[in-house]
């Protein structure tokens, strides 16, 4: 199997590919359909409101006062024994833990799921050094098995179905073709398992790091996360700089939102929350814990008010399971770390807006991510916010601001602005088109490939206002209403 | 997700923008809820300068043109009548982004002030009007297709739905995936097409599957998508604005 | 400039400038204000739905019903601690005919392939519950370290009836994990579990396949 490649660049050909794809379309539907109504369930007996209020209260809280409790965080991690390393980039925080692996002199890693250590590409860049990078989380596992990258940051092999994965572990790992999932589950561990026990470094990631107390919260159902992080004599934690909260206090509402709203479970399996390697007297955990705090764009993002709110996300993955358009072309398309809206509103910030200008716009603004955020990210404001800056009307400090600009649209545009603020043209174009009906094109590019053209009426509501108040029409209502089925069936006979 | 909002009284009179796609391409049902509001004995004021709500610049990012617009429609409601919208992606704008489109400008106070008179047409009808109907039509099968912006902008899910169910005649079938997106999104349709349409032939699909023989829909831009489906494939499932329904149905 | 300090200053003299950090009200995930009981019903009831199993007995009782547990899931090496009260009563109250007792307070570097390959079950204490998710909290310590709840197949805990509190919240609060974390603490609910095969969930992938509570009583009940 070859290694697939998708690009932001390419979102139209994706698109075009997984729209094509019957595997594809069913694989995710069922998916998703299963999520949403799990999630529903699973918060049927809460005030559902009020949980999401202080979900996002306590992300904004810990961001307004993100540079101190990042320090703070770091002077507690410390004085327990985690080291803590700053990253300006992805190359960065890889060189750092290239450098800590090259000082253990280790030659295989274990990896507990992170999506972080996927937007810095991590595991190219230990293999380049050398140092082998397993993913042990059973869905990464599947994926770096395929050659891929996760099609989704909370089910990275949600686009497989089982006879693909049969597939994959037959051909990757020998194991005899099964359709039995349990099978296949036991082989998975069977291979992984001893893996862990000869690792020499465990890498994961960190869903909530504690400032009050320097806690590292991971939240998992597989018992991967444990094991790495527990295991291996060196763990190394990689995260954003955002992921930090304030008090411990603040854990269990996020958590508690972040797996209802993330696979509708009303808790994982474990969470697990270390605060310092193995201690004198202990007798299982790592000797060495390092934790590395990556910004990768994520200070550009905080400087503006309005941006600032997507660092409040979770990365639960409400939004892509929630999105119709996410849904139908499934997580490669996008081509990025981070698919569907969430990675919509924050790819362009790392990879900017050159290579990501057609991720913004792949969103109907239907609303259904906000609507579910448990952290209430207006992600639809924040999509035209990205709109605005791609075409120049922004405020310009989204890396490739300006890209889409074009003078063709924007003459458009500005056409349509002085029709708009010229009421009597706009009369009057509206009772020109209105006269010309009969000459609109039935075929107008690729809307009608599979829908036929509007037309435009023979008289706008203007002027039928105009006759209304006149008195003129009262005859054409009780007309309009007899005729309204006939006269719709004789306008589709004109024009076929 | 705006906050419950508090009715007033109905009230003598009220304004109408009947939106630009109304304009251009459904006026009867511009017209039709003209029609139904008159017959609740208000009288209606149709500003002539209007022209647009200035969506499809503001959601392209084309926000000093669709501000240009926005400015010009501010200063058609000068009394402190509401203002009826017969869509609920031209109401959204008008209620949930003027004020932000306006904040920190010399027209955010006007901005806001306006947002908060605007109501969509069911809204208005259930209410403020606490509409009563007297169904004269035939025994129907309907689907109701409420836009994203009527639901998730205006809070509206139950409007339009609670004005069908005081037809007697009419029945109600429920789709799967009622709640979705039918592909629309303005300028989306056009800049995608082609997701756009895989989602427009799962609602069509829906709405027939739920043995519907005709939908109505209270945005303009889902029913020339849903309807435009519909005709290209020659269903003979007929899509109408929910304003045109009730009129026809009780006239 | 350090990639700290050059992030903290970015951080600091943030464009627009200083942000204001509001309060937080916290009533929604606390003051559920059941009853023993409702919480006992609560825990049990999820738990069990995540295909953890419960077994309910007593404090006089509860290691022959032990006993019975490990006959019945066939468990003849297991791996426990020595001096929490539960280890000790168990440790005195098993037959070493039956069960293999493998000491589990020593440097996993000594018995790592042992307590990978050959160890049947782990037998840990508690320090309680929570109702809301049907979760066990767990400090593992010297005596039961981190990993015999996590690496044998199965993995059996002791929970005193009493010791379930409602919510998480509510949990760190009273206990004031603030004032002190120890190098880890685990929330436990259910067995090892995945889904990441079209969505059909599998148990025991990393972890154990299963997870049975011994729910400790004052008395037998009715």
């Amino acid at each position: 199997m070859s290694v697939e490649t998708y690009t932001p660049q390419a979102f139209h050909r994706q698109a075009h590919d997984a729209l094509g794809s019957p595997q594809i379309r069913s694989n995710f539907r069922k998916a998703m359909d299963g999520l949403m109504s799990k999630r529903r369930d699973v918060f049927s007996d809460w005030d559902l409101e009020a949980l999401r209020e202080l979900g996002a209260n306590i992300r904004l809280r810990a961001l307004a006062r993100l540079p101190e409790l990042l320090e703070r965080l770091e002077a507690n991690c410390e004085a327990s024994g985690i080291k803590v390393h700053w990253a300006e980039d992805g190359e960065e925080a890889c060189r750092i833990i290239r450098e800590l692996c090259e000082a253990r002199g280790a030659k295989s890693v274990i990896k507990g799921k992170s999506m972080v250590s996927e937007e810095m590409h991590l595991n190219a860049h230990l293999e380049a050094a050398g140092i082998e990078a397993l993913e042990s989380d059973l869905g990464e596992y599947l994926v770096q098995l395929n050659e891929q990258t996760p099609s989704h940051i909370i089910m990275p092999a949600i686009h497989l179905n089982t006879d693909e994965i049969s597939t994959i572990m037959h051909d990757k790992t020998g194991l005899a073709r099964t359709r039995d999932v349990d099978v296949m589950t036991a082989a998975a561990r069977a291979q992984l398992r001893e893996r862990f026990m000869s690792a020499d470094i465990g890498i994961s990631g960190v869903n909530f790091a504690v400032a009050e107390t320097g806690t590292l919260c991971l939240v998992e159902n597989e018992g991967n996360g444990r094991m790495t992080t527990t295991v291996p004599p060196v763990h190394i934690a990689v995260t954003g700089i955002e992921k930090v909260v304030e008090h411990l206090r603040d854990v269990p509402p996020l958590y508690a939102l972040l797996t209802r709203s993330a696979t509708g479970q009303h808790v994982t399996t474990y969470f697990n929350m270390i605060s310092s390697p193995r201690k004198r007297g202990e007798h299982d955990g790592p000797e060495e814990v390092h934790l590395v705090l990556v910004d990768n764009g994520r200070s550009s993002i905080y400087q503006d008010d309005e941006l600032l709110d997507t660092l409040r996300c979770i990365r639960c993955g409400a939004c892509m399971n929630h999105c119709p358009v996410y849904t139908r072309v499934g997580g490669h398309t996008y081509g990025t770390t981070y698919p569907g809206p969430i990675g919509s509103i924050l790819m362009p910030h790392m990879l900017g807006l050159e290579q990501t200008k057609d991720l913004p716009t792949a969103s109907s603004l239907c609303g259904a991510c906000g609507e579910v955020c448990p952290v209430k990210i207006p992600i639809p404001d924040l999509l035209v916010r990205l709109r605005r800056e791609a075409v120049g009307e922004g405020r310009g400090n989204v890396p490739g601001a300006g890209v889409k600009r074009t003078k063709k649209e924007v003459a458009a545009w500005k056409g349509w602005q002085w029709l708009a603020t010229h009421p009597s043209a706009w009369r009057g174009g509206t009772a020109i088109v209105g006269k010309l009906q009969a000459l609109t094109p039935s075929k107008l590019g690729p809307w009608t490939e599979c829908r036929t053209a509007p037309r435009p009426a023979k008289r706008s509501l203007h002027a039928l206002v105009k006759r209304h108040q006149a008195g003129k029409d009262k005859s054409d209502a009780e007309k309009s209403a007899a005729n309204h089925v006939i006269k719709k069936g004789k306008d589709e006979e004109e024009r076929s | 997700m705006t906050p419950v909002k508090l009715y007033p009284p109905k009230p003598e009179k009220v304004y109408f923008f009947g939106t630009c796609l109304v304009d251009l391409f459904y006026p009867e049902a511009g017209l039709d809820g003209i029609r139904l509001l008159e017959r609740e004995g208000i009288e209606v004021i149709f500003p002539e300068d209007q022209t647009c709500c200035g969506q499809p610049a503001y959601t392209s990012g084309y926000q000093q043109e669709a501000r240009a617009v926005a400015v010009a429609q501010l200063g058609l409601f000068p009394e402190s009548w509401p203002i009826i919208v017969p869509s609920g992606s031209c109401g959204g704008m008008m209620r949930v982004h003027y004020p932000q489109l306006f904040a920190g400008t010399e027209h955010e106070r006007r901005a806001t002030e306006v947002a908060g008179r605007i109501y969509e047409l069911t809204e208005f009808l259930i209410h403020v009007c606490h509409l009563a109907l007297e169904d004269r039509g035939g025994p129907e099968k309907v689907a109701m297709h409420t836009s994203c912006s009527a639901r998730r902008e205006m809070g509206l899910a139950d409007t339009g739905p609670a004005l069908l169910a005081k037809l007697g005649q009419v029945e109600l079938v429920e789709q799967v995936r009622a709640t979705e997106c039918c592909g629309f999104g303005g300028t989306f349709a056009v800049r995608h097409p082609e997701v756009s349409a895989a989602m427009v032939d799962d609602k069509t699909r829906a709405i027939e599957a739920a043995g519907a023989s005709r939908f109505v829909t209270s945005d303009c831009g889902c029913l020339m998508n849903i309807d435009g489906r519909f005709s290209h494939q020659k269903k003979g499932i007929e899509g109408e604005h929910i304003a045109s329904y009730l009129w026809r149905r009780t006239s | 400039m350090s990639a700290r300090d050059a992030i903290l200053k970015r951080l600091r003299e943030r464009t627009d400038g200083a942000l204001n950090a509001p309060d937080s009200d916290f009533s929604v995930v606390t003051g559920r204000g059941w009853s023993i009981g409702e919480r006992l019903e609560r825990f049990e009831r999820l738990i069990t739905s995540v295909h953890g199993e419960v077994i309910h007995t007593t404090h006089d009782n509860w290691t022959v019903d032990l006993a019975e547990l490990l006959h019945a899931k066939g468990v003849h090496r297991l791996a426990l601690g020595r001096e929490h009260p539960v280890a000790a009563e168990a440790r005195s109250a098993l037959d070493a005919r039956d069960v293999v007792l493998l000491d589990a307070d020593r440097d996993i570097e000594s018995w790592q392939q042992e307590q990978f390959e050959s160890t049947d079950a782990g037998l840990t204490s508690t320090r309680g519950a929570i109702a809301e998710t049907g979760s066990l909290w767990l400090w593992p310590t010297p005596d039961e370290p981190r990993l015999i709840s996590l690496v044998p197949p199965i993995h059996i805990a002791v929970l005193d009836a009493d010791t379930i509190e409602d919510t998480f919240f509510d949990v760190i609060e009273a206990h004031g994990w603030a004032d002190g974390m120890p190098t880890n603490a685990l929330l436990v609910s259910g067995p090892s579990k995945t889904a990441d095969i079209e969505q059909t969930l599998a148990y025991g992938v990393h972890g154990p396949r299963e997870l049975v509570v011994l729910v400790r009583h004052a008395e037998e009940r009715k």
